[in-house]
């Protein structure tokens, strides 16, 4: 049909959580989406389009997963509607395709069962059939088939070719369908139609499927030690201690190597250009300026690949079982672990992530802290800082003791949202119920090396693409801030004195004075509001602007000789809770939907950012470290 | 370790709640019954999630794990998945 052929075929990936959709996805239009090992990882709608080997257009379309229709939650919702054609200037899907887990049919089939009483187009995708057959599941295709009237085909999402079959079967489809109908016969099941539908799916099950004598072992015998109550706290927090430390111990060699490249970059362009304002600009703004932050690619890669591996494994469901009365204690659910601990890399994806909690309260209580879990974009400072005035030696014979003052700082922040959030419940949320925690723990996986490498590449480019655009953009300003107006003819203070910076800086240290803060750091704090290492990469440029001749010396060691120990201490203080993020807030905006929710988030954290600093600042000096 | 009926004593008049079971206690759903237990969900809601979750009558049950504090939550083997839930939601479902 020619009216077929002029529009894309509409496909859309339907199915309960965890069952492998969006690695179909990423199979077929080549994309790069979030894949991890838990319920849950896609809260949003993603189009993608490719082309059949039948030559056919396919926009398809990846959707969160779900247990139903009924859309409990924001992303469940999004399901929905995509499903019922209920979204305007959305197309309503072609073609359904319901993507089942193989080794884990049940809810699958229930879903399916209540998909085809909608009356949209289906078909069956038994998805990680490499897996069933691995356990011995055989599946009767044909006859589920004929059962369940739709047709059913088997895929290996990660693995090459592994998707040939569905392509087939869309092609097939395709050629003789006809223009969705845009009814909509759906509405609620009552729980005796779910129950109805069940044990109909149980039956066919029974029927068409054959399931191993032996079950599967290995989860529950790595369960055994992971989910023990006591092991199992213990096995946490170690993995946590061990991951701050390996962003401290690891890097270290990889990141000596870079700062020595830009130095000797620095000193190049400082030996072979003529002095003047192009040298400036491209010694002290480009190279002390991004080469500071660009530094800490490979802690941001350490930090990365923990968190890529704890999800692929399938450890995050894990963790959020064991912490769910814990954070109940702090009124949060046990949910919010995994945006939590999400936030570490980013608190973007970390409120995204806040979507499957479906209590509205619990959501909200999430979002609000979310931003004070120790996010990639305050290693720099931190480390900038502990390198500067913490002395690396080792403390009980193996740990490194800088590694130790890090995982102080992520401790803060981890005990700082903790208090905020318990806070929050006491005296907004008294009446609060706790919402229930349900969560499915699915079965261990060895992480693909693929999907890590690729989800570090990710990452790595992410930040090395901040760093050319939004640090970049603000490096070229500040040192425009500290270069302009030039010092008068014969002038002997330092060039920068006469400048903008210096202006700027000197009308805001009053305010910053209590805290211990000096007018250079008041100057890289304005430009740090747009990212954390803008802060880093600011000292970078206006010390360098200031230093002249030594210019070429490391930015850590300059700090160590201008700043008091209580000034440092009291500008990480300052950074565990300061809200120096603009993307951030601009997230919270657009998740709560609401310009309230980030003015107090931004309020509450500048407040407690301001008292943290003046404590920590007027502590250090008592302690004569002033 | 297999149930008992008898170490559970009175189980005509007091039914046994996937609620109380300890670890390691295996049984077969019965009836869900929202209306028991203080889970903060309307009754039907509770119910449906439950269902939609795999607790129907006849499924398999173990109790694989519990959390640290008050031994909640509760992991649970459902036929051939695993569900983590609190003792008071799982307080509606009733074992035999
Ligand atoms: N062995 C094997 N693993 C698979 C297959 N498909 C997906 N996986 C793995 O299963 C896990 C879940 O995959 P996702 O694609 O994130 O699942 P999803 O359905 O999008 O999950 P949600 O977004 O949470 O609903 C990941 O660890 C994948 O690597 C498959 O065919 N075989
Ligand atoms: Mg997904």
């Amino acid at each position: 049909m020619s009216s077929v052929e002029s529009h894309p075929f509409n496909l859309a990936l339907v199915g309960t959580p965890n069952s492998g959709k969006t690695s179909l996805f990423n199979a077929l239009t080549g994309s790069r989406q979030k894949v991890a090992n838990y319920p849950g990882v896609t809260v949003e709608r993603k189009t993608g389009l490719f082309t059949t080997p039948g030559g056919r257009v396919v926009s398809l379309v990846d959707l969160p997963g779900t247990y139903s229709l009924r859309g409990r939650s924001p992303d469940e919702e999004i399901t929905r509607d995509v499903v019922l054609g209920r979204k305007s200037g959305e197309p309503v899907p072609d073609l359904v395709l319901c993507v089942a887990d193989s080794t884990n049919l049940r809810l699958t089939f229930r879903l399916m069962l209540e998909l085809k009483a909608t009356g949209r187009p289906l078909m069956l995708v038994l998805n990680m059939y490499d897996i069933a057959m691995r356990r011995g599941v055989t599946v009767d295709v044909e006859k589920l088939s004929a059962q369940l009237g739709v047709p059913v085909v088997t895929s290996i999402a990660v693995r090459k070719g592994g998707t040939a079959e569905l392509l087939k079967r869309t092609d097939e489809f395709a050629a003789q369908a006809t223009s969705p109908a845009a009814s909509d016969h759906w509405r609620p099941l009552s729980t005796s139609e779910l129950r109805a539908l069940q044990r109909e799916a149980d039956r066919i099950i029974a029927d068409c499927v054959s399931l191993p004598a032996r079950p599967h072992t290995l989860t529950a015998q790595v369960d055994r030690v992971v989910l023990h109550p006591v092991a199992g706290l213990v096995i946490l927090v170690l993995l946590l201690f061990l991951m701050f430390q390996a962003v401290f111990s690891w890097a270290q060699p990889v990141m000596e190597l870079i700062s020595g490249a830009f130095e000797a970059l620095g000193a190049f362009v400082q030996a072979n250009m003529p002095e003047g304002l192009l040298q400036s600009f491209l010694q002290n703004g480009v190279i002390s300026g991004v080469g500071s932050v660009l530094v800490f690619l490979p802690q941001i890669i350490i930090i990365f690949l923990f968190i890529l591996l704890l999800e692929d494994l399938g450890y995050m469901a894990r963790a959020a079982f064991l912490m769910d009365r814990i954070m109940g204690g702090a009124g949060l659910h046990g949910r919010a672990f995994i945006p939590l601990l999400s936030s570490f890399a980013c608190a973007i994806p970390g409120i995204m992530a806040t979507r499957v909690i479906d209590n509205k309260r619990d959501r909200l209580t999430t979002i609000l802290i979310a931003p004070l879990m120790t996010c990639s974009a305050r290693i720099p400072v931190y480390t900038l800082i502990i390198s500067a005035f913490v002395p690396a030696k080792e403390v009980f014979g193996w740990i490194n003791l800088q590694g130790l003052v890090m995982f102080g700082l992520y401790t803060a922040g981890i005990v700082s949202a903790l208090t905020v959030s318990a806070l929050v419940k006491f005296f907004m949320w008294r009446d609060y119920e706790p919402a229930p925690f349900m969560l499915e723990l699915p079965d261990y996986k060895l992480p693909r090396l693929k999907s890590v490498g690729i989800g570090i590449y990710i990452r790595a480019t992410m930040f090395l693409q901040r760093a050319g655009t939004t640090i970049f953009s603000m490096m070229v300003l500040i040192w425009f801030l500290a270069s302009f107006p030039r010092p008068p003819a014969g002038a002997t203070e330092p060039a920068i004195d006469f400048s903008l910076a210096s202006i700027i800086g000197h009308a805001i240290e009053p305010v910053l004075a209590p805290l211990g803060f000096n007018w250079q750091i008041g100057v890289a704090l304005i430009p740090g509001m747009a990212a954390r290492e803008v802060a880093v990469a600011a000292l970078g440029t206006v010390y360098a602007i200031e230093g002249g001749k030594e210019a070429a010396e490391q930015i850590g060691q300059v700090l160590a000789s201008k700043w008091s120990l209580a000034t440092a201490l009291s500008l990480l203080a300052w950074f565990v809770f300061a809200p120096q993020c603009a993307s951030t807030l601009a997230v919270i905006k657009r998740e709560t939907g609401s310009w309230g929710w980030m003015g107090v988030t931004f309020i509450y954290m500048f407040a407690l950012a301001y008292i943290a600093s003046l404590i920590t600042y007027n502590v250090a000096v008592a302690f004569g470290a002033g | 370790m297999t149930q008992n009926p008898h170490h559970n004593g009175h189980s005509l008049h007091q039914p046994i709640l996937l609620g109380n079971a300890r670890r390691g206690y295996r049984g077969v759903v019965q009836a869900i019954d929202p209306h028991r237990g203080t889970s903060s969900l309307q009754p039907v809601e509770l119910e449906s999630r439950l269902i939609e979750l795999g607790f129907v009558e006849g499924a398999k049950v173990e109790v694989l794990h519990e959390g640290i504090i008050g031994r909640d939550p509760i992991a649970v083997r459902v036929d051939n998945i695993t569900i983590a839930v609190r003792r008071r939601e799982a307080m509606a479902i009733v074992l035999m």
